[in-house]
This record gives structure tokens, sequence and C-alpha cells, in this order.
């Protein structure tokens, strides 16, 4: 069977912009893919080249084996798709209303109510469009994505604008779509959707596939942190000698120490001891990897959000 | 609640199932949009009404009621299959309607078919009323009913090629002004309900040539004149929708 998606060198601009340059992405089905980067990174490019908006200018698209521009009438029926902002929904109708409609047009689709009901549209569902919150919008934009019971859902920032409990339901939900072997695509440029939900994550920046990973594949190395506060500018010399040599401690924030290197139940033991001996408790006591933050951070020079 | 299956199930619906829901659903939003039935409704039965009573204009030596129910159905096909179409579209294209509907199962031309039925069901909604309101109020209609068809279809589609050219190429709000005052000038111009030869000769000429003012005539020359097809007025509004949907054609741009 054909991947999901397939991407090779994939280049557009937009008069003298370049949006995507020489982009190259695979995913494979049953899987949760998230793009990752700032805004005007190039992502809702992508997608759009993918459901067949925007034509390449240059590179190749497949989406489920087939050409988005030339194989459209066939691909369309099988993929959802969710854009940005909720955008496409006619604002005279009621939800509810759109999503039943949206349903006649597919073979097979979900039970309307009670799709309505999970996304917790239950009384927003006879309010028209026009008069809904943004949360509820998107909402709605995600269950018109859903209700065709598609192979493969594209959604872009599907959970923008909405409130942190609702966050989690739709996370919850997109974890439902992948158990029953839905193979999703979502653009974000929130770090911790990316990091909890995804498979995968491809961070792009400036049009450019920057690093692609598991989660933990990003941020797996070799070093790691252990970080404490304590009383501002302690002498900072002992401790440096009683740790290896391939680690360093410094004070990055008044109070606050950072030790890097490689962390062992040995180096551990030397920084409470060095505490202890020198009468401070360690707050906050933390031993870290590398956070997906510090991966976007370092590859791109800029935070996404 | 009980978790709901999301078990792909993929397919698009038969297209005559496609085509009959995206044109009840877009006829149920448009019936229920009061700014639309103002345009489509209660101008058209309020007019033939109040003119009907009311001796306002002179009507060139026919009955009022005879003189003014082909002008008003002229009235009632521009504004659905003008300035109603022109203003729904220009609003789905900027709130990205066509764009979603674009990756939807519906192909694009069921969609542009939809909007083709959509537009004569509420016009035979239209007749049904203006008609009806006219024979109450004692209108007499003469002519061949194919000729009337005719008539109206013509006038259908050389409104909705500039419907879709206006909807298509200019902003929403440019379209909105633009189409209702288009609708006021040749409700007031375009022999509604204000006989050609009472305006300046060198308008008279203009507005004749508008299909509003070549709508009216014909229908005039058929239902209150009982004169055959008005082979004049069919070509000029076949001539405007010829220009019309092709340059619809050329420029619409979908978002």
């Amino acid at each position: 069977m054909s991947r999901a998606v397939e991407i090779a060198a994939l280049t557009k601009r937009y008069g003298d912009t370049t949006a995507v340059t020489g982009l190259d992405l695979t995913v494979e089905r049953g899987t949760i893919t998230s793009l990752l980067g700032p805004n005007g990174a190039g992502k809702t490019t992508t997608v759009e080249c993918c459901v067949g908006f925007r034509r390449p200018d240059s590179g190749t698209v497949r989406v489920l084996g087939l050409d988005p521009r030339r194989d459209g009438s066939r691909l369309r029926p099988r993929i959802g798709v969710m854009l940005q902002e909720g955008a496409g929904l006619y604002p005279g109708s009621r939800a509810a209303e759109l999503i039943a409609h949206l349903a006649r047009l597919h073979a097979s689709p979900l039970d309307v109510p009670t799709l309505v009901e999970r996304l917790g549209l239950g009384e927003a569902g006879k309010t028209p469009i026009r008069r809904l919150s943004g949360g509820q919008r998107q909402r709605v934009a995600l269950a018109a994505a859903l209700v065709g019971r598609p192979e493969l859902v594209f959604l872009d920032e599907p959970t923008a604008g909405l409130d942190p409990q609702m966050r989690r339901s739709v996370w919850e939900l997109l974890g439902d779509l992948r158990a029953d072997g839905v193979t999703v695509v979502l653009t974000t440029h929130l770090i911790d959707e990316a990091e909890q939900l995804s498979d995968d994550v491809a961070i792009v920046d400036r049009g450019r596939l920057v690093a692609r990973g598991s989660p933990l594949e990003l941020t797996k190395q070799d070093e790691s942190t252990v970080q404490f506060t304590g009383p501002p500018r302690m002498g900072l010399e002992s401790l440096r000698q009683a740790l290896p040599e391939s680690s360093t401690v410094d004070e990055s924030a008044p109070g606050r120490y950072v030790v890097r290197g490689q962390v062992t139940p040995q180096l551990l033991a030397t920084v409470t001891s060095w505490c202890a001996a020198h009468d401070v408790m360690p707050e906050g006591l933390q031993v870290g990897r590398r956070s997906l933050e510090d991966v976007v951070l370092e590859l791109t020079g800029r935070r996404t959000q | 609640m009980p978790r709901m299956t999301h078990v792909p199930a993929p397919g698009s619906a038969p297209v005559w199932r496609m085509l009959t829901t995206q044109t009840t659903f877009e006829t149920r939003l448009l019936l229920r949009n009061g700014e639309q039935l103002l345009l489509t409704a209660v101008i058209p039965v309020v007019l033939l009404a109040l003119l009907t009573a009311v001796p306002v204009f002179d009507t060139a030596g026919y009955d009022r009621v005879d003189f003014l129910v082909p002008g008003i159905l002229a009235l009632t096909v521009m504004s659905t299959a003008f300035t109603s179409l022109a203003i729904a579209t220009g609003y789905e294209r900027r709130y990205g309607v066509l764009k979603r509907l674009a990756v939807s199962p519906l192909p694009r031309w069921a969609l542009l078919l939809s909007k083709a039925l959509t537009v004569l069901v509420i016009e035979a909604l239209q007749v049904t009323l203006v008609g009806g309101l006219g024979l109450a109020l004692g209108w007499q209609p003469r002519g061949s009913i194919l000729a009337v068809a005719a008539l109206l279809i013509a006038g259908t589609l050389a409104f909705a090629g500039l419907a879709l050219l206006m909807a298509g190429t200019l902003r929403a709000e440019a379209t909105l002004a633009a189409a209702n005052l288009v609708y006021l000038l040749l409700l007031v111009l375009g022999g509604v309900v204000i006989p050609f030869d009472q305006l300046p000769g060198w308008l008279a000429a203009g507005a004749g040539v508008t299909p509003t003012g070549a709508l009216a005539d014909g229908l005039r020359s058929v239902l209150a004149d009982g004169g055959g097809v008005p082979w004049g007025d069919i070509g000029i509004l076949t001539a405007w929708s010829a220009v019309g949907l092709a340059a619809a054609a050329r420029w619409f741009r979908w978002e």
C-alpha cells in the first residue's frame, strides 16, 4: 500500500516570496505527524499542496498514491480537511445543519448528533455559525473534516484558540482517530502539542524541513542537565572540582544553578553532597533532558509562539 | 459517552444526491436570509401592490397591473440571478466556503449546477408569488408560456454571468455595494416600473439594451401585447450571457 503522504523536493513560490523550498516529507499510514514551526514557516502551503489547492512550482506530491491536482476527484472523497481558523463554513448555516449537510455528500458518514456531542457543540449546534466563538468554529471545522470518515485528515492548526480543556479533548479525539487507523497530518506552532500528540514531528522553518523524527529521537542526546535553586552567588569552584571534567556548572540566573554533562547517579550524588556540605537545600532539584523547545530554538533560532 | 468509531469508510455520495442536497441546502439558507428576502420577495410584492393601487407613473396606455407584472417579473429575475447570487457568492468566496467545498467530494461542476438550480427554485417561488398577486389584482396575462419561459431563462443566464463575474473578481464588500447599486439603478431605469418613453431618448436607448430593460420589454411584449417570441430581446440577453459567462470563466477567482 502506498504511503499516506510522499513529498519530494517540493518548492512553492508566491511572486517573489518562496514559501517552501525543496521540502521532503513522508507520512506513514496510521500515524500522527505534526508540522511544527513558526508562523510563515511554510506549513500551510505544504498542506495546501497536499490537498490540491496549490500547484507546486517543482517537486512532487503524492497523497494516498495520487497526484492531488490530477487525481483530485478520486482523492477528495478519501481525505478530510480543516482550514486554518476554521475557515470555509457557511456563516448563515447552523453548526449542526452544516455538518449534516456535509455528511450527505459522503457515502457512509459518521452519526452527526454523536459527533456534534463529542466535540462539545451540543447547544452551539443550533446557533448560526456567524454567531459562534472562534473556538466553537474551530470545532465545527474539525467535525466537518471528520464526518466523511476519511482515511487521512489534514488539520491546519486544529487547536488554535481552544481553551486548555477543549484542547485536551481534541488531542484525545485525535488519539482515537489514530487508534482506528486514520492518518493525521496537522500543523501547529505549539511545541507541547507536537510533543505529546505525534508519532513524528517535522520541524519546518523558512520553507525548509530542518529536523524530522519522533519527539524522543529529536530530544535525545548524550548531554543532560541537573538544575536546582539555592542562595545566589554561591562559590562554585569547589563543586566544579568535585564534578567529572566533562561537566560544567553555571549560575544561569541569580540563584538558579545548572550542571551540564553526562548525568549519572554518581554525579547527582556529588551535587547533593556538595549542597549538604554547604548547608544548602537544592530546591526544585530536577534532572532534565533537552526539551523539544530547546531543539526548536537551536534549529530555528526563534521561538514558535 | 460511548466512544464513536472513526474506522475509515471513505467515499462520496451518488452525484444526484450531492446535487439535491447542495441545492436544498443553499435554497434553505437563502430563504432564511432576511436581507435577501427583502430583495427577492418584499420589494417586488410591495411595488406591485402599491403601484397598482396608486397611479404614481403613467403606464404607457396599458392597464396598470398589466404593465407592472411583466416589469416586476424582470425585477425578480434580476434580484435573484444577479443581486442575490452576486452577494452570496462574494461572501462565500470571502469566507473560504468555496475553497472548503473544493476539497469536499462535490465536483466543481455540480456546485455550479446546484447554484443554477437554486436560482431557478427561488425564481419559481417568485413567479408564483408575483403572478398570484397579479391575478388577484386583476392581471390578464396573454401570449405563449413558452416564450415567457425562454425569456426568463435567457435573463437568468445573462444576470448569473454578470453576478459571478463580480463575485469572483471584486472584494465581497465591493460586490455588495455594486450589486445593490445596479439593482436600484435598473429598478428605476430598466423599464421595470417606469415606461421607457418617459425617459430622455438617449437614456431610453441605453436602458433598452441592459439585461433588465431587454427582459422587461420582452416580457411586456408577450404578456401585455400577446406578441410572439421577442427575438431582439432574447438576442440582447444571449449576448450578455455570452460576455458575462465567458468573462466569469476567465477571471473568476475561487479565493
